[in-house]
């Protein structure tokens, strides 16, 4: 098992070179002039000129990418910023912990509602509280992050002032953006549990477990939703991006200092190394998180746990 | 104490979905005694199935019985509840198995854990010690090395997927075994091999068997009497003598016999019963079997058949209206 | 046991015959759909939100989507403004309505695109398989490592905020995961015993892939796709409210609530109402996607 998870990451790594290559191929095709931007447009030509060759700039397109890897690869060097004009990744470093925090409290969120909601929602089919939840679910999953995050804001902290509405100070202001985060997503999860269930209830094994004894609450939470919880794994790895893509929309909207706002930042000011990198990092943690899903499988199901050790043999 | 187990009187049960009733299983009754063997022959969709899932009181949200007595051990299993039944009746008393091995089973825990549950939720005060030492037994008694129970149903065939099973039903040596069709998914080799080792663990244990199968090899190798359903009625019933030896039949259980390959005559074609059994949504009136019996009459059109009872022998036909003794 | 009685033999024939009076088999998914109301209704709303925003300069004069009127700024709903005015005195119903226009366009268009380039790369994986298959995928994979919505924001970044790029953004990030699905849809009729029963009755391969491929792999596609749209637009809605996509003055949705955000507090109705709508929408392809799935296979469902 341990060697499949290092060749996994070991196959990381030209995935992420690829990302790399993909990011700068994209922001190459972008119109303008870097030391324009970074210099400003009334700066004398010769400063240009002169800045262009100090950051290597007339040089072919694959000779500045594989500068720009190699000085990641062995510097940590991401470039400068052309907003800020720090090195991008003093100004990414603090930025981590908050969308770390973010993402994390958003899953686990996500997480304890929409399982055990799906699973109620399973054994009580049909019933009011059933179709009450999945009516939210439905209606929730149609919610665009920006759209729920305002709302939030205008109940809990405008009418009822009960959350801060912006700044990362206190525990107490993730709380809107985790809900944001993780409430879409949590849906997707109460209805992908709950179809699960649906259709592991009906299966042989638990008609066995029935009729050996077994008390219902124990067939539901130990049979069903073991067997269950494999599509429901698949689905948090399919909509992982989404959260991602809906953590840089909270952060945003509620001024949370993490590298989500830092892309919005230097996409609107076409500070493109910033957002080469910032875009490079949310991409390292994706596929680390993705990894993790996929081993998480073989934590649930002892058949792929075989297959994984098998496809070593 | 009476050797009597189990008597089902007048059982019914109807399936009712929104968009409409059947009639699943009509008013039938059986008895069985202590460690004796009843085969329960028929088509598939007779109604076997829900006769077992009746008894054990497992049947679908849909499905409702509408008889009032099923005795077992002198008491009324329709009068307990569902908690009586879950501790004191469903493995522990009347175990079940049921006719796929191959999803029997549930894949992410392993076979001794499954066997353990069996085992853990029917006694008060066993430790765990004691629990893995009668898995151990269970699983030699079966067949299967006990140093296996630390595996997975995957990496079993289907033939030890259903030794296992067994020895899940039998981990706490009910005194009924309800089998349904425990042998069909099996190859024939492995089958006979099963069929040999439950025969065999029945004598051991004393275990009364129902034996759900529409092969009658299998009701010849096992069974001590027989009961054969049609659209959810019984048809025939008696003891294995009665309907290997005796030349009196209902023209369905004949139909059954002639449909199996005979090794030593040459025949073109198997002969199957021509047509399909009556939707069980829309009986028709009169006997159900009127259709495909070569010998309809006119009163089967019109009179569903009285049971004629010759002894130990009854067969639910009007052709043996003067047979009666 | 010989039988006394003679037997009437059956033949394969008859019951073959007797089988196939079945309907064909997209109008038995047609009727299944029709079953479903809340897929019904869905349907209903969607068509008339296309015919309002095709037929949007009969409705509503063109001229109230950008025209200012200062007097009138920042009113609650009203008889003569259904949804209020925003800062600049614009008729919020009238930018919604336009802007129905913008969003339905910029969504269609991108499944039209992302799943007919997504499909061709997709077949041709699975069909030519080896090497080719190989070079696809782990192009695709790379696509796939980085979030879509991220690399929408990407594309938009390089090419300017106008509806082309962000359509060309949204679509870059929705192929790669057309291309996996179509791939693996094709990859699992061609083996199974679909394919072997038809090559098995004697049937050429152009009639396989025309009768047993297309039709079989098409129905997760159709759904995937129309669950797209939604997620789609609201993507761009995303984008256009970041900052990042469609500006205003375009009457796109997220850039009017983007305006909408500074009176949250005082004025809430501006984002209220246009968000309703957003909501409404995204709510009823997906109900249609899902009454589709449902439809193509029953099983499915509860």
């Amino acid at each position: 098992m341990i060697r499949y998870v290092a060749r996994r990451l070991l196959l990381l790594i030209p995935i992420l070179f690829g990302v790399a290559f993909l990011i700068f191929f994209i922001m190459e095709l972008s119109p303008g002039d870097p030391a324009t931007k970074i210099l400003g447009i009334e700066a004398p030509p010769e400063a240009k000129e002169q800045l262009r060759e100090q950051l290597g700039l007339n040089d072919p397109f694959f000779v500045r990418f594989f500068n720009y890897t190699k000085n990641i690869a062995f510097h940590l060097d991401f470039g400068v910023s052309w907003r800020t004009k720090n090195p991008v990744f003093q100004d990414i470093l603090p930025r981590i912990p908050v969308s770390l925090t973010l993402a994390s409290l958003g899953i686990l969120f996500a997480t304890l509602f929409g399982i055990p909601l799906g699973v109620i929602s399973a054994v009580k089919q049909n019933t009011i509280g059933d179709n009450a939840l999945r009516v939210v679910a439905t209606v929730l999953v149609a919610v665009p992050t920006f759209l729920l995050a305002m709302l939030l804001i205008l109940i809990f902290s405008s009418k009822l002032g009960w959350l801060p509405a912006s700044g990362a100070a206190t525990l107490e202001s993730y709380i809107l953006p985790v809900i944001t985060c993780g409430g879409p997503y949590g849906c997707a999860i109460l209805r992908i549990t709950r179809s699960t269930m649906l259709e592991e209830i009906r299966q042989d094994y638990v008609r066995t477990a029935r009729a050996k004894g077994v008390p219902d609450n124990v067939v539901t939470f130990k049979h069903a939703l073991q067997n269950a919880l494999l599509p429901v794994v698949t689905t948090i790895g399919q909509n992982f991006g989404a959260i991602l893509g809906g953590s840089v929309v909270a952060e945003s909207v509620f001024s949370l200092p993490g590298i989500g706002s830092l892309v919005i930042l230097g996409i609107r000011s076409k500070d493109t190394p910033t957002v080469i990198a910032s875009v490079l990092l949310i991409s390292i943690f994706f596929a680390i998180i993705m990894l993790i899903v996929d081993l998480l499988y073989a934590f649930i199901d002892p058949r792929i746990k075989a297959k994984y050790a098998k496809a070593n043999a | 104490m009476s050797d009597e187990l189990l008597n089902v009187e007048n059982l019914e049960v109807i399936y009712k979905t929104t968009q409409e009733t059947v009639q699943a299983v009509n008013k039938i009754s059986f008895t069985l005694k202590r460690g004796e063997t009843l085969g329960l022959v028929g088509e598939t969709g007779a109604g076997k199935t829900t006769t077992a899932l009746a008894i054990m009181q497992l049947l679908s949200k849909t499905g409702k019985i509408l008889s009032t007595n099923i005795s077992f051990n002198g008491r009324n299993l329709l009068e307990l509840s569902d908690e009586e039944m879950r501790l004191q009746i469903r493995g522990e008393s009347i175990a079940m198995i049921f006719q796929d091995p191959m999803t029997a089973l549930n894949p992410v825990m392993t076979v001794g854990d499954q066997i353990a549950e069996a085992i853990r939720y029917h006694s008060t005060d066993i430790n765990e010690e004691e629990i893995q030492k009668r898995v151990d037994e269970v699983l030699e008694m079966v067949g299967i090395q006990a140093s296996r129970k630390f595996e997975y149903p995957h990496q079993f065939s289907g033939g030890m997927k259903q030794r296992v099973v067994i020895a899940i039903a039998l981990s706490c040596e009910p005194d009924l075994l309800i089998a349904d069709e425990p042998t069909t998914a099996l190859d024939v080799t492995i089958q006979a091999q099963v069929l040999a080792m439950m025969g065999e663990l029945r004598d051991r244990l004393g275990t009364a068997m129902i034996m759900i199968t529409h092969d009658l090899g299998v009701v010849a190798q096992i069974c001590d009497k027989v009961a054969v359903m049609y659209a959810g009625e019984l048809i025939e019933q008696g003891t294995l003598e009665d309907l290997y030896v005796s030349k009196d039949h209902h023209p369905y259980t004949i139909g059954l016999f002639g449909a199996l390959p005979n090794l030593k005559e040459e025949t073109d074609r198997l002969a199957p019963i021509s047509g399909l059994m009556p939707d069980p949504s829309k009986l028709p009136k009169g006997c159900n079997f009127q259709e495909r019996c070569p010998h309809s009459m006119d009163i089967c059109k019109e009179k569903d058949p009285d049971v004629f009872i010759n002894n130990t022998h009854m067969i639910k036909c009007f052709l043996f209206a003067h047979k009666e003794s | 046991m010989k039988t006394s009685l003679p037997w009437k033999k059956t033949t394969i024939e008859d019951t073959v015959a007797k089988e196939s009076q079945g309907i064909s088999r997209s109008k038995e998914i047609w009727m299944r759909l029709m079953r479903d109301k809340s897929s019904m209704i869905s349907l209903g709303f969607i068509v008339i939100l296309i015919l309002v925003a095709i037929f949007a300069n009969f409705l509503i004069d063109e001229k109230l989507v950008t025209e200012q009127n200062v007097a009138e700024r920042i009113q609650g709903p009203s008889i003569k403004h259904w949804f209020g005015t925003d800062l600049y005195g614009r008729d919020i119903f009238a930018r919604v309505i336009y802007g129905s226009r913008v969003s339905l366009s910029i969504g269609i268009l991108t499944v039209i695109i992302s799943t007919t380039i997504g499909g061709l790369l997709g077949s041709i994986a699975a069909y030519y398989g080896g090497v080719t298959d190989s070079i696809i995928m782990r192009i695709t994979d790379v696509f796939l490592a980085i979030p879509e919505q991220l690399l929408a924001m990407t594309v938009v970044a390089a090419m300017g905020a106008t509806p082309l790029s962000v359509i060309a953004a949204l679509s870059v990030a929705v192929i790669p995961n057309r291309t996996r699905l179509v791939r693996s849809a094709v990859l699992g009729i061609v083996d199974t015993q679909y394919v072997e029963a038809a090559r098995a009755i004697g049937m050429k391969n152009f009639g396989i892939i025309f009768n047993e491929i297309i039709p079989n792999s098409l129905g997760p596609i159709i759904v995937v796709s129309t669950q797209g749209i939604a997620s789609i637009m609201l993507t761009a809605s995303s984008l256009s409210y970041l900052g990042v996509g469609i500006q205003p003055p375009t009457p796109e949705w997220g850039a009017i609530i983007f305006e909408a955000r500074e009176f949250l507090r005082i004025a809430p109705y501006m984002l209220l109402l246009p968000g309703f709508v957003i909501v409404l929408t995204a709510l009823a392809f997906n109900l249609v996607g899902d009454g589709l799935r449902d439809a193509l296979d029953p099983r499915l469902k509860d």
